[in-house]
């Protein structure tokens, strides 16, 4: 298989039965966490519990009061590679072509430097967060083989896209081909390990905003 | 005798459901619970991870209700959770747990950590592994009508003492009364003024109340060791006899996990919403502060700081109230660090006070409320939870910090002038 | 040198062109070849000297459109006299002797010229059918090539169908067409992809290998790394617009009147290793980005079934046929685990044994 061979693989079969597991998976982790269904709250609301769910959706994205000191890397290596992935992701040119060849969907790009910079600086991120679950002991203590597998998954495709754009160690059909693997590896992956987190946590957090709403507690 | 480990996932199998599926489909092991655990803090040790102490609850959810973690199961890459495994998480599930929430209230993901804690000492004590200090207050609340062993004649002895004290009727069993008082036992035994600053306050506002002979103590321990049938046994007590004396409003006293029981977990226990309302001492004295039913006088002048009870603030909304309050009768009332919504636990809360080998590790989880006294030095320490108080009264004692520690309604209530004169 | 270069430099002269601007032809061409200066004399020299090495020139399953770029569309510039230095002794369309005088034609110069001579190909080798589907004189191309190829100083893949297949070995490839070095091991082979290639490449690996008898460094497909080195994006004079994210959307918009970048219309320039954004086709009049059209990325291997010459190249090569079928099964697997889920929820229910305090008991 040459790299043109590899590239319109990954382009052709690859991302289609990669979107297609990952579809797959989306749906049936979906239903089987939600289905699962929970009992109605029978105790009598302080307050009706009205948007909160939607109100703490938005709210738990900044950090509880004074957490922000207390674990800097979580929040800034966190934010930083969030916000990097979600430019690099939805912000680059031809990925907005891809989303838009599928969905029909289709927004303005960035200019192709900035996406660039954005990328190393997510790299970056990506590799301080990773040195801080490997030195905190908290971190560490928790971390199991999905936890470096998962971050693994999701620092190649933008290392991968990265090179590919920078012409760095291979020919770029090549890089571009290996990229859009991990891509693929990264979406067949997504619905079963805790990527998933990327759906359920309009969930959780609508969980717990409506169950604070309910009591009357701060959302 | 007859608590086993297959009875104990059963239960589990019953009480996990969607939010708890969302909840560890969500966690990215950030740690970020870590640091908003005392137990954590405090010791450094990463095995008091609040999302670690589920680590068992997870794997039933996983291999009984996800289709890889069936398969997985099958063909052994997920073992399954044992018995032992359950008895050596009980330290985590229960003595380094207070059920605060403060992980909840921070995850950044949204998993209310408390809740699925809660729901897995259903579990722990459906397997037998709950501690011996908590199944012991079980019993005794069970049995005998509290976990300190009181009974209804201690309750009216100390109804007499209080009506000679004060010179205000203590009425029982009074039907139709707006108000039904419940008591923790902390109160009857060690804080017989709480009884008192109760009768003066409904006295000046002008309320009808009543306590009741069977249904006195507040305090749910079946709620503590996570087991829903007895705790379901505690709040039909309650709920019967407001509803016998047909009460408008049961009030929880000074008592956060009595309130919690009572407030949010009570209809859902006993499958019905309730006939009357569930108020915490504090939120019915901010109401007759609001309605101008509260009247005192004169101030308090040392320095004084209000400490949180979880139960009572960050799970059951009530903030705004106590300071309120505080502010009423304080001169030079001042906060502690994080105070309020994010304030700190005692270390005792949920059960874990009633824990005796957990002793050396509250004591160690109480450097941090020691820090946040040490950074305003008050002279006095208010609270609105019989429990807290001991707590505290214990950590300050350990660590030779002389600082007294008065319940909020009592303090009130000494404020209240003197009828007639 | 004088001596030597007589013949070339007086055919050149003949055409109006100079010793001098033949050197500067020469200096240019080693400059593109990232060759030292000096490089461009020897070449000079080379060149003109009276050795001319015999080329032979095989066309296969091939439409003649390389041998179209070479010859016609640059005469009479440089490369096409340049192509008269040597001595062409076999090229079907080329020459002037047919039939049995042309098939005599080639065994000469191959017994004339053994190991020596030049060996380039257009084309690719059908080998369906024993290579039935592609003959010469009733010898097929496979059979031909494996006569002729031993006898070869060095073979150069002239096109994309020689190379790597090309168009005649697209999907479904009927005459499993093959690149002759898929054929050929044991020689040295140049690839001058492209369909057709430019013709300033071949001339220049022709130079090299009077200069220097060998061929220029190759990179992993066996193209000179000089015309090679580089994608099309890279050096596209487009690129800025690519980097502003400005685009044309179709072939007709403000964009495309404004020359913005053709990336959405399908451009295959980021994967495409050819030097058309530098040297241009036709005398350096242009080439097809700047004509308006996107690059179809002909120089590169497989590029007929590279997915779609109008498909942007970060779009799906075919259209996802999986992913309905797949969220279905999805909400399918999801509904059957939920039902299993609720009746082991309720059976746990129904099982549930209101605990008393005994209960808390081992």
């Amino acid at each position: 298989m040459n790299e043109m061979q590899l590239l319109t693989w990954a382009r052709g079969t690859g991302l289609d039965f990669a979107v297609g597991i990952f579809l797959l998976g989306v749906l049936w982790r979906l239903i089987e966490i939600y289905s699962l269904g929970r009992k109605k709250d029978l105790s009598a609301a302080r307050q009706a519990a009205g948007a909160s769910g939607w109100h703490t959706i938005f709210r738990r994205s900044v950090p509880a009061e004074g957490m922000l000191k207390k674990s800097p890397v979580s929040y800034i290596g966190g934010y930083t590679f969030h916000i990097g992935l979600a430019i690099c992701v939805f912000l680059f040119a031809p990925h907005i072509k891809l989303i838009q060849s599928l969905t029909g969907l289709s927004w303005p790009g960035l200019p192709s430097q900035f996406v660039d910079l954005i990328a190393v600086v997510t790299i970056a991120a990506m590799v301080v967060v990773l040195v801080d679950r490997i030195n905190k002991p908290v971190k560490r203590y928790l971390s199991t083989f999905q936890d470096w597998f998962t971050w693994t998954l999701t620092f190649l495709p933008v290392l991968t896209g990265w090179m590919a754009v920078q012409h760095l160690l291979l020919p770029y059909t090549t890089m571009l081909a290996i990229h859009i693997l991990s891509v693929e590896l990264l979406l067949v992956f997504l619905p079963f390990t805790k990527l998933f987190h990327a759906f359920t946590v309009f969930g959780s957090r609508w969980y717990i905003g409506t169950v604070n709403g309910h009591k009357g507690v701060a959302v | 005798m007859s608590a086993t480990m297959e009875k104990g996932v059963r239960v589990l199998k019953e009480v996990i459901d969607a939010p708890i599926a969302s909840y560890f489909s969500s966690c990215v092991h950030c740690g970020i619970c870590a640091e908003a655990c005392l137990f954590y803090t405090e010791t450094g040790d990463p095995k008091y991870t609040p999302i670690h102490k589920l680590e068992p609850l997870r794997r039933i959810y996983e291999q009984e209700y996800t289709l890889l973690g069936r398969l997985k199961k099958m063909v052994g890459l997920s073992k399954p959770v044992t018995d032992a495994e359950l008895g050596e998480w009980q330290e985590l599930v229960y003595n380094s747990c207070t059920l605060c929430g403060r992980c909840s209230a921070v995850c950044p993901v949204g998993n209310d950590i408390v809740y699925m804690v809660r729901k897995m000492r259903e579990g722990m004590s459906a397997s037998g592994n709950a501690p011996v200090g908590i199944k012991g207050a079980v019993n005794r609340t069970i049995t005998i009508g509290s976990p300190m062993g009181v009974k209804l004649p201690a309750v009216k002895a100390q109804m007499k003492h209080v009506e000679e004290d004060y010179g205000l009727p203590i009425p029982l069993d009074a039907e139709g009364a707006e108000y039904m008082v419940m008591l923790s036992s902390m109160e009857i035994i060690n804080f017989p003024e709480y009884l008192g600053a109760i009768a003066k306050i409904m006295d000046q506002a002008g309320k009808t109340w009543t306590l009741c002979s069977t249904a006195f103590e507040a305090t749910n321990a079946g709620m503590q060791i996570g087991n829903s049938d007895l705790a379901k046994v505690l709040v039909s007590r309650i709920v019967d006899g407001a509803e016998k004396l047909k009460v408008k409003t049961v009030i929880s006293p000074e008592c956060g996990h009595a309130y919690t029981a009572l407030r949010w977990e009570g209809a859902n226990l006993i499958g019905r919403p309730f006939t009357f309302e569930v108020k915490h001492i504090i939120e019915v004295l901010g109401e007759f502060q609001e309605q101008g039913l509260l009247k005192t006088e004169g101030f308090e002048t040392d320095k004084l700081t209000f400490h949180d009870p979880c139960q009572l603030a960050r799970r059951g909304g009530v903030i705004k109230q106590q300071r309120n309050l505080m502010n009423m009768v304080a001169k030079n009332f001042v906060e502690m660090p994080d105070a309020g919504y994010m304030n700190w636990c005692c270390g005792g809360g949920g059960g874990a006070s009633a824990i005796e080998e957990g002793e050396e590790l509250r004591i160690e989880a109480f450097k941090k409320k020691k820090s946040q006294l040490d950074a305003v030095k008050p002279d006095r320490l208010v609270t609105a939870c019989a429990n807290c108080r001991i707590v505290l009264e214990e950590g300050l004692e350990h660590y030779q910090m002389d600082i007294p520690v008065v319940g909020l309604t009592e303090m009130i209530a000494e404020h209240i002038p003197e009828k007639g004169a | 040198m004088r001596e030597q270069e007589g013949r070339l430099v007086a055919s050149l002269a003949q055409q109006g062109i100079s010793r001098r601007t033949f050197m500067k032809y020469c200096a240019t061409l080693a400059s593109m070849m990232a060759l030292p200066p000096s490089a461009g004399i020897a070449m000079a020299e080379a060149m003109a000297s009276s050795r001319r090495p015999s080329v032979i020139w095989l066309p296969f399953q091939e439409c003649t459109g390389c041998t179209e770029s070479i010859t016609r569309s640059h005469s009479p510039t440089l490369e096409g006299l340049i192509f008269d230095a040597i001595s062409l002794d076999y090229q079907e369309t080329l020459m002037a002797a047919a039939g049995h005088q042309a098939e005599e034609a080639l065994e000469k110069a191959i017994e004339d010229n053994k190991g020596k001579f030049v060996l380039i190909i257009d084309g690719s080798v059908a080998t369906g059918l024993d290579g039935a589907y592609s003959c010469i004189a009733g010898r097929s191309n496979l059979e031909l090539l494996k006569k002729v190829a031993p006898h070869a100083a060095a073979i150069v893949a002239m096109g994309s169908c020689a190379a790597y297949g090309g168009i005649p070995k697209a999907n479904p490839n009927p005459t499993a067409a093959v690149s002759v070095s898929d054929i050929i091991k044991d020689k040295p082979i140049v690839n001058i992809p492209g369909c057709p290639p430019i013709p300033v490449v071949m001339t220049g690996v022709l130079a090299h290998f009077l200069t220097f008898g060998s061929l220029p460094e190759l990179d992993k497909l066996g193209r000179p790394k000089a015309f090679y080195g580089e994608t099309i994006h890279d050096r596209c004079y487009r690129r800025p617009f690519y980097d502003q994210g400005k685009f044309a959307k179709t072939f007709d918009d403000d964009g495309a009147r404004n020359g913005w970048c053709l990336f959405e219309l399908g451009c295959k320039g980021p994967i495409t290793y050819n030097a058309c954004a530098t040297v241009k086709w036709n005398g350096g009049t242009s080439w097809p980005v700047e004509s308006g059209h996107g690059c179809l990325g002909c120089s590169e291997p497989d590029f007929w079934d590279g997915g779609g010459f109008y498909k942007a190249l970060s779009m799906p090569a075919n259209p996802l046929k999986l992913a309905a079928g797949a969220a279905v099964a999805g909400a399918a697997a999801g509904v059957a685990i939920s039902f299993a889920n609720r009746a082991k929820k309720g059976a746990a229910k129904a099982a549930h044994e209101t605990t008393t305090l005994a209960d808390l008991e081992k």
